[in-house]
């Protein structure tokens, strides 16, 4: 260990210890009395981590021999990891207290499987790349089961640990047999062997095998079966929380993976990813269709969603990864925004999911009906609001890439999905007269609905300034 | 054949055939005796590629604890084994059809498998000379891949975390022995003297 390699995993660190920390005086203190009091500490530690790194760090270091590599990809993921993680917290904390659920370990689990992801986007070797999917991944499958006393918490956990153990060592299958080819599991090590723009037969299996795996964590048609039902029973503050920043992280290692390591098999990934992305698409906007609760619904918006940001890693260029890192941005944005709503949905005292619970929500809550009809717009990608300018960029990525048949079924895809968006707008706006939903909300929920809402429309001007960031990015990717 | 050889095939057969046991064996019970046996052959197949230490850790690890705890659990957990393998019966053409067209992939992945000319030359955890094995992986483990050792060990802490958070129960219901109030009950409250007549009751 020398004196660069130690700085570079220095926020993952210092989150980590104070994950230990928090558990520890949460245990010999007030137990689940603190369960308020830490998080809201994770959260001031998320967003001090995020601003620490998306403030401090320039430059490129690739730390522990190849281990991590800390450039401004990395950085990119971190940051909106870091914020959707904060903000799907601080919103979920007045449901999980009504509920009776607030315990302390919630925060903290939350905040080890972040800095899993954190390990998983700035991974230079495959050993590293394993290690920070297994911590994110076992956090998730407590999260998922957090509500013990639920039959269906519990179902959705299970499942989701059985099928996510099979997609590892899946995904260790491919690992071992790139190692045979290679000799080594560092990527750059990787990148050197493969020769002449095309895999050998045992490569290719493994490239197949590891984005097999990657498949499964990112819900991608056809590994997604697990979504629907993972995300209808978890309680809903974990639902937010895997629509949102496992994500980016498992989306920026799919990117990192394939341009690190296979960087120089472009023409064998990028048909994968495309078969993927196509799959994902369709599947997310058909089956979205027929589902009449929320949650499931957010399931297929969410594999549909993954399959356009493939869009951009299937075209295999820096544009298609710039692309791909704003549209996940964006794409946090609108699913934060929207579980605040869905976290706040109340009929007569108990939580309801299911969309015609929405009949004439616009009348009672005009502004809040607002946001999520401007939410949904963007969503589905209608064009005066930010979903269109992300759907748009990694469709031209297609385009320039010289895949136009790509983007014109993203766009098939896209207006199928439309319908389903739209029709939650119909229902607040024109449904027919039912028992009324309530939603009492927090300061926080209100504030993620609304800001996000705000967002939506007002960072069609510049997008925020993401995009000399995601340009920063890509470049350092795509060589 | 050299004596090398021959313990290879020797090792190597019987982790197969002992391997192909633990799947077909009627009584899981059985099974898990034969998952021994696969270990031990395992460990022997390390022995003769050099990582003895390795070999030694299979043994006392995954032979002396992991496999009795199955064993343990196998034979403590009330299942049903025989309605499981009617499932199984039910799934049986898929799962073949799956599995025959895997295998032949894999077939062919060996048929044409060729490393890389580069690879003999990356490759990091070269079996040294001169040093123990012992003190090899120390150094591949505390010191080049400190960052995975220390990212397991958070893994681990996860798996501990989730093990508390979805199985500990605290009951109200029930009395529990509070040892240091027992200790320091006061003698003088805790007992009383009577002088009880003969023929009366207190």
């Amino acid at each position: 260990m020398t004196s660069v390699d130690f700085p570079a995993v220095l926020p993952e660190v210092v989150l980590a210890l104070y994950a230990m920390v928090a558990l520890m005086v949460a245990v010999y203190t007030g137990k689940d009395r603190m369960a308020g009091l830490v998080t809201w500490a994770t959260v001031a530690v998320l967003l001090a981590i995020a601003a620490w790194i998306g403030l401090s760090g320039s430059g490129d270091v690739s730390a522990f021999g190849g281990l991590i590599q800390s450039d401004a990809f990395s950085r990119f993921a971190k940051v909106t990891v870091l914020l959707g993680g904060a903000s799907v917290l601080a919103m979920g904390y007045g449901w999980l207290k009504r509920h009776n659920i607030n315990r302390f370990e919630y925060p903290l689990l939350v905040a080890l499987s972040i800095v899993g992801m954190m390990v998983m986007v700035s991974a230079g070797d495959l050993m590293t790349l394993y290690m920070g999917l297994e911590l994110q991944s076992l956090a998730l499958y407590v999260l998922a089961s957090f509500r013990r006393d639920s039959v269906i918490s519990t179902e959705a956990g299970l499942k989701y640990f059985v099928l996510g153990s099979l997609s590892s060592g899946i995904l260790l299958y491919g690992a071992s047999l790139v190692y045979g080819f290679a000799g080594t599991t560092n990527f750059a090590g990787i990148l050197s062997t493969i020769e002449g723009g095309h895999a050998t037969v045992g490569v290719l299996f493994g490239i197949v095998f590891i984005l097999v795996g990657l498949g499964f964590k990112v819900s991608a048609v056809p590994f997604h079966m697990w979504t629907p039902d993972v995300y209808e029973g978890s309680p809903t503050p974990v639902t937010a929380f895997f629509a949102t920043a496992p994500k980016v992280a498992a989306m920026a290692l799919i990117a990192r993976v394939t341009n690190d390591a296979f960087g120089n098999a472009r023409a064998d990934w990028t048909q994968v990813i495309a078969f993927l992305s196509v799959l994902s698409m369709f599947l997310g906007a058909v089956g979205g269709i027929a589902q009449r609760d929320l949650k499931r619904l957010m399931a297929y918006s969410s594999i549909s969603h993954m399959g356009f940001a493939m869009l951009g890693l299937a075209a295999g260029t820096a544009e298609g990864v710039q692309s791909m890192l704003i549209y996940m941005a964006i794409y946090v944005t609108m699913n934060v925004g929207t579980f605040a709503f869905i976290l706040a949905m109340e009929r007569d005292g108990k939580p309801v999911s299911d969309i015609p619970s929405l009949n004439l929500y616009a009348k009672s809550e005009p502004l809040k009906a607002l946001a999520v009809l401007i939410l949904m717009f963007s969503l589905a990608g209608v064009p005066p609001m930010l979903g269109f300018f992300a759907k748009f960029a990694v469709l031209k990525a297609a385009v320039d890439a010289q895949m136009g048949w790509l983007a014109v079924l993203g766009v098939i895809a896209s207006v199928i999905g439309a319908f389903y968006y739209l029709r939650i707008v119909y229902y607040m706006y024109f449904g027919q007269e039912g028992a009324v939903l309530t939603t009492r909300m927090t300061a926080s929920q209100w504030l993620m609905l609304v800001a996000s809402a705000a967002v939506m429309v007002l960072g069609v001007i510049n997008l925020f300034g993401i995009e000399g960031a995601a340009t920063a990015a890509a470049d350092v990717l795509v060589r | 054949m050299t004596v090398f050889a021959f313990a290879f095939y020797l090792f190597a057969i019987s982790a197969v055939v002992a391997a192909l046991m633990v799947v077909v064996a009627r009584n899981p019970v059985h099974s898990v005796l034969w998952l021994i046996l696969t270990f031990l052959s395992a460990s022997g197949l390390f022995v003769l590629m050099g990582a003895e230490f390795v070999a030694m850790l299979l043994m006392i690890v995954y032979v002396g604890a992991v496999a009795v705890l199955f064993l343990f659990v196998v034979m403590m957990l009330d299942v049903d084994f025989a309605r499981l393998k009617g499932e199984m019966a039910r799934y049986m053409p898929l799962g073949l059809l799956i599995g025959v067209v895997i295998l032949m992939q894999v077939g062919i992945v060996v048929g044409a498998w060729q490393p890389s000319d580069a690879a003999a030359g990356l490759r990091v955890a070269v079996t040294p000379d001169g040093i123990p094995n012992t003190e090899a992986l120390g150094l591949l483990i505390y010191d080049r891949y400190i960052v995975l050792f220390q990212l397991a060990g958070l893994v681990l802490l996860v798996a501990m975390i989730g093990a508390i958070v979805l199985t500990l129960r605290h009951r109200k219901d029930i009395k529990r022995q509070n040892v240091l109030q027992q200790m320091w009950r006061d003698p003088a409250k805790a007992l009383e003297l009577h002088d009880v007549k003969p023929g009366q009751g207190l």
